[in-house]
């Protein structure tokens, strides 16, 4: 009943291109579009269940001390009241990506400020808001604890590290090298749903209505949360309302509601509120990063320096992982990398949309800039000669890579060649620049399960325990589905987002839309297999299309051939040799015109456009929106958002939307997307790679190397703000 | 604290703690979800519905102060086999991915298209007196209002510029 399938070899046989319905990779509309349009798809918070209490989190006012709930038994007594909970179970900050096991556990003593470490139940939301805001905290033996990474104490991460021929004395020796430090600023996932709960028990099995990313790793994270066995916990999750990394690991609410509705025999919804998502989730860490580039008279590189320092809280292992690209994106002989992690205590850092590769690619890609510049070559013309034919560290084959069309296409789309010479464009008050910047990030498979069930009437159903995080898993598995089995699109349908069904990889990492749909095209070919076999055809001589096999000259509807029955199969891909023999990447490239005002420094964009190459595209429409959203990331990097630590105690001084600025309508021009056709046989048997996450990594460079061009201005510490960019000119 | 709303053509007579939210109403206390909570200080427009025809942020004010009033949310804009030309037109641009936001810039979009017919004029409005047409500035200047973190934001002006022009 099972198809496993492990990727040793690649798939070369691209049977996706011979399917006779041709669903996959045409630009589909969302099936669940109606309803989210409507307002009646159900995120987290919205479940109306019977006897539901509300429960309001507290934080920890400082960042070390034993916390006592100073006046706990009058809060207690406050109309509406129905508990105050400090129970040891509850969680210091979030899982991280993939844990699978509970974080660290610690309500009596603070890490950071804004720590969650107590969740106040009551009748109604408005009775638990004012008991939770009455709850007084006190610190008790607090201390002076470090919060600024720049004096921290670092761990060397040498799994990190590489040192390959001598740097220095490529340095030296070279006729045109940059040696630059930048700085990137943490950054907040800031999905537009705030974290929510709802837990429900019935006897010792819990059901929570949550909001994330990864079910099977959340389920087995909550389970260990709360020291009970993962065959008890169900994880419901049909839609979330953005996650961007922020859902990845299971987060506090999550055990908060769990525990209190245990403790209160009835249901209990934990949301957290804006300013708590912004505290007590996940950053982006900060980074400081050393870049240097040595190359020869013609801009060939000869040596590509990279070292950084990140930071994240004691007892977290996760490195925001900012070498990730550089390590197989450029040529050069000599190359030397290192990364950092200074511990400290703001609040946890983890994986916000492409870690590593957000901002690695991007301080890359500012120092390529600055290079051409030195050298006085084009920027792509630049990227264009420094294209490794193996991958410069393993010496390995690439799989697909077009990023030398992803360059050229990408320069002709946008008009490159108009390019003006540095601070050479003037229209009236505003200073007009172009700039570009490489794309590039990691392509990843992992181990995914779905079930894919023919009906007798011809109709299909796809269930896995993946989610749809606006990325478009709807729409793709049944267009995946749809193709295999030959059947239009509206009759097929997608259940997601519940640990009944098959466990998946779940949507992070840009792997969610290959794993997950690799398992339902294992499924549906086992399916296949056995319709050909009813048919005593050879299954590669059905032909599916609209609910009719053709065979040796004979047509049969999928319900003849079914004769009542049902056919059921299940699809399950590991990832196996072809993850490591050869290097899997996306590429893209990125250009932007600004326009920078003479006066006040401020910048607009005015166009900015991506090619991009992520093997086989499943659905135009959401693909290219995706890469929407990545660069508009990018542009909030380049120009605005920036989680502002107090110094004194490494509170996030800005933990709203107010005043974490990311981009608003007006700040984000028609972006233009080109998806260049691309088949991946390394990848897996779709030959699609990952674009979830492709549209971030470098965006931003792109905008700041425009400002250069318009002003002259190097912006080295993000984001470019006006009083930046003004102080330059 | 009783109060009496009409929602979506619907009169409600409702009895609440004078400190919710009319957002909380909706959702809490009348089941419609559809109105979202992004951050429940007025900074993102997930809340936005009509109130007596024009566009607020629900979380910004309480239910008690709007007795008498006539609320329009989602969930009377449209149904799901009953989409508004707007609703439509968001669907086949994909003005939106996660969905969260997109009540908001629906109720949004259907109150700023009225304000445009009126002749009100923006902040990058050249003529205050003459109008304004629907360029992507002035939909993405009176759509800043509602933040969309997957950032659709170029097929939601796609979106708003069909819907407009069908119905023009
Ligand atoms: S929820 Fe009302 S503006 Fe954000
Ligand atoms: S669609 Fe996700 S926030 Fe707008």
């Amino acid at each position: 009943m099972t198809e496993h399938f492990k990727m040793e070899t690649p798939a070369t046989e691209r049977r996706l291109d011979d399917m006779a319905q041709g669903l996959v990779g045409a630009p589909l509309d969302r099936p669940e579009g109606p309803l989210k349009v409507t307002g009646t798809a159900t995120y987290a918070n919205e479940w109306q269940i019977e006897g539901m209490a509300h429960g309001v989190m507290v934080r920890a006012p400082g960042n070390s001390g034993r916390v006592i709930l100073a006046n706990r038994d009058d809060v207690a007594k406050l109309p509406g009241v129905l508990a105050v909970i400090q129970d040891d179970r509850l969680l210091r900050n979030p899982a991280q990506g993939t844990a699978n096991e509970a974080p660290v556990q610690s309500p009596h003593h603070a890490a950071y400020l804004g720590q969650l470490i107590a969740v106040v139940v009551a009748e109604t939301f408005e009775q638990a808001r004012h008991a939770a805001q009455s709850l007084q905290v006190t610190l008790e033996n607090a201390q002076m604890v470090q919060v600024d990474p720049a004096t921290a104490a670092v761990e060397p991460q040498d799994g990190q590290a590489l040192d390959q021929g001598d740097l220095d004395a490529a340095m030296r020796d070279a006729p045109h090298s940059v040696d630059l430090v930048y700085t990137t600023p943490s950054h907040s996932s800031a999905p537009m749903e705030p974290h929510a709960s709802i837990a429900s028990w019935q006897g010792g099995d819990l059901t929570l209505r949550g909001s994330y990313q990864m079910l099977k790793y959340n389920r087995n994270e909550l389970a260990d949360s709360l020291g009970i066995h993962p065959d008890r916990v169900r994880i419901i999750s049909p839609y979330v309302g953005g996650g961007f990394g922020s859902k990845l690991g299971l987060a506090p609410e999550a055990v908060a509601a769990a525990i209190a509705a245990q403790e209160l025999g009835r249901p209990v919804s934990v949301a957290l509120q804006r300013p708590q998502v912004f505290e007590a989730t996940m950053r982006r860490s900060e980074t400081r990063q050393r870049v240097r580039l040595a190359a020869d008279a013609e801009g060939r590189l000869t040596g590509l320096g990279h070292d950084a320092r990140v930071s994240n809280l004691p007892g977290e292992s996760f490195a925001e992982p900012v070498l990730q690209a550089s390590h197989f994106l450029y040529a050069g002989a000599n190359r030397r990398m290192s990364l950092e992690l200074a511990r400290l205590h703001r609040m946890c850092a983890g994986s916000v949309r492409a870690p590593g590769e957000a901002v690695g690619v991007t301080v890359l890609e500012n120092a390529m800039d600055e290079l051409a510049h030195e050298i006085g070559i084009d920027p792509v013309a630049l990227r264009l000669r420094n294209i490794p034919e193996k991958d410069p560290e393993s010496g390995k084959d690439y799989s697909s890579r077009r990023f030398r069309e992803a360059l050229e296409s990408g320069a002709e789309a946008f008009g490159w060649a108009d390019r003006p010479g540095v601070k050479e464009r003037r229209e009236g008050e505003w200073l007009i620049g172009y700039g570009m910047a490489s794309a590039a990030r990691v392509n990843v498979l992992m181990e995914s399960q779905a079930r894919v069930t023919l009906l007798p009437d011809g109709t299909a159903r796809v269930e896995t325990d993946m989610t749809d995080i606006g990325t478009g898993t709807y729409a793709i598995l049944g267009q995946i589905a749809g193709d295999m089995l030959g059947l239009p699109r509206d009759r097929v349908e997608v259940v997601l987002g519940d640990t009944t069904l098959p466990p998946a990889a779940g949507s992070g990492g840009s792997w969610g839309a290959s794993s997950s749909g690799t398992s339902v095209y294992l499924a549906c070919e086992a399916i296949r297999r056995q319709l050909a076999q009813r048919l005593e055809v050879d299954e590669h001589d059905l032909t599916l299309k609209d609910g009719r096999a053709t065979y040796a000259n004979q047509v049969k509807s999928l319900s003849d051939i079914l004769q009542g029955d049902e056919i059921a199969k299940l699809g399950h891909v590991k990832p196996g040799d072809t993850s490591t023999d050869v290097r899997q990447a996306t590429f893209g490239a990125y250009f932007a015109e600004v326009a920078v005002h003479a006066a006040s420094g401020e910048t607009r964009i005015r166009r900015m456009h991506g090619s991009f190459a992520a093997g086989r595209i499943l659905n135009a429409k959401t693909a290219r929106s995706q890469c929407l959203g990545g660069m508009t990331f990018g542009i909030g990097i380049a120009l605005t958002e920036e989680l502002a630590f107090d110094p004194r105690d490494g509170h996030v001084a800005n933990h709203n939307l107010a005043e974490y600025h990311i981009p608003v309508n007006a700040d984000v021009p028609q972006l233009t997307v080109e998806l260049l056709e691309e088949r991946d046989d390394w990848a897996n048997p779709m030959q699609a790679k990952g674009i979830g996450e492709l549209g971030i990594c470098g965006a931003a460079a792109a905008i700041t190397n425009a400002i250069h061009n318009a002003t002259g201005v190097r912006v080295r510490d993000y984001p470019a703000t006006l009083d930046k960019v003004i102080a330059g000119m | 604290m009783q109060t009496n709303l009409t929602i979506n053509g619907t009169p409600q007579r409702l009895e609440l703690d004078p400190r919710t939210t009319l957002l909380d109403a909706l959702r809490h206390h009348l089941g419609l979800t559809g109105s979202k909570k992004g951050c429940d200080h007025g900074q993102c427009g997930a809340c936005t519905v009509m109130v007596n025809g024009r566009r607020i942020n629900a979380c910004l004010t309480l239910a008690c102060m709007h007795d008498g009033d006539e609320v329009t949310t989602i969930e009377g804009i449209g149904q799901p086999d009953n989409l508004s030309p707007l609703q439509q037109a968001f669907v086949s641009e994909d003005g939106f991915q996660c969905g969260y936001c997109t009540p908001g810039q629906i109720c949004s979009a259907t109150a700023m298209l009225e304000e445009v017919r009126n002749g009100w004029p923006s902040h990058v409005t050249d003529d205050l007196d003459g109008g304004a047409d629907l360029t992507t500035e002035e939909i993405s200047e009176r759509m800043s209002g509602n933040l969309c973190r997957c950032s659709a934001y170029p097929n939601i002006v796609e979106a708003i510029r069909k819907a407009a022009g069908e119905n023009a």
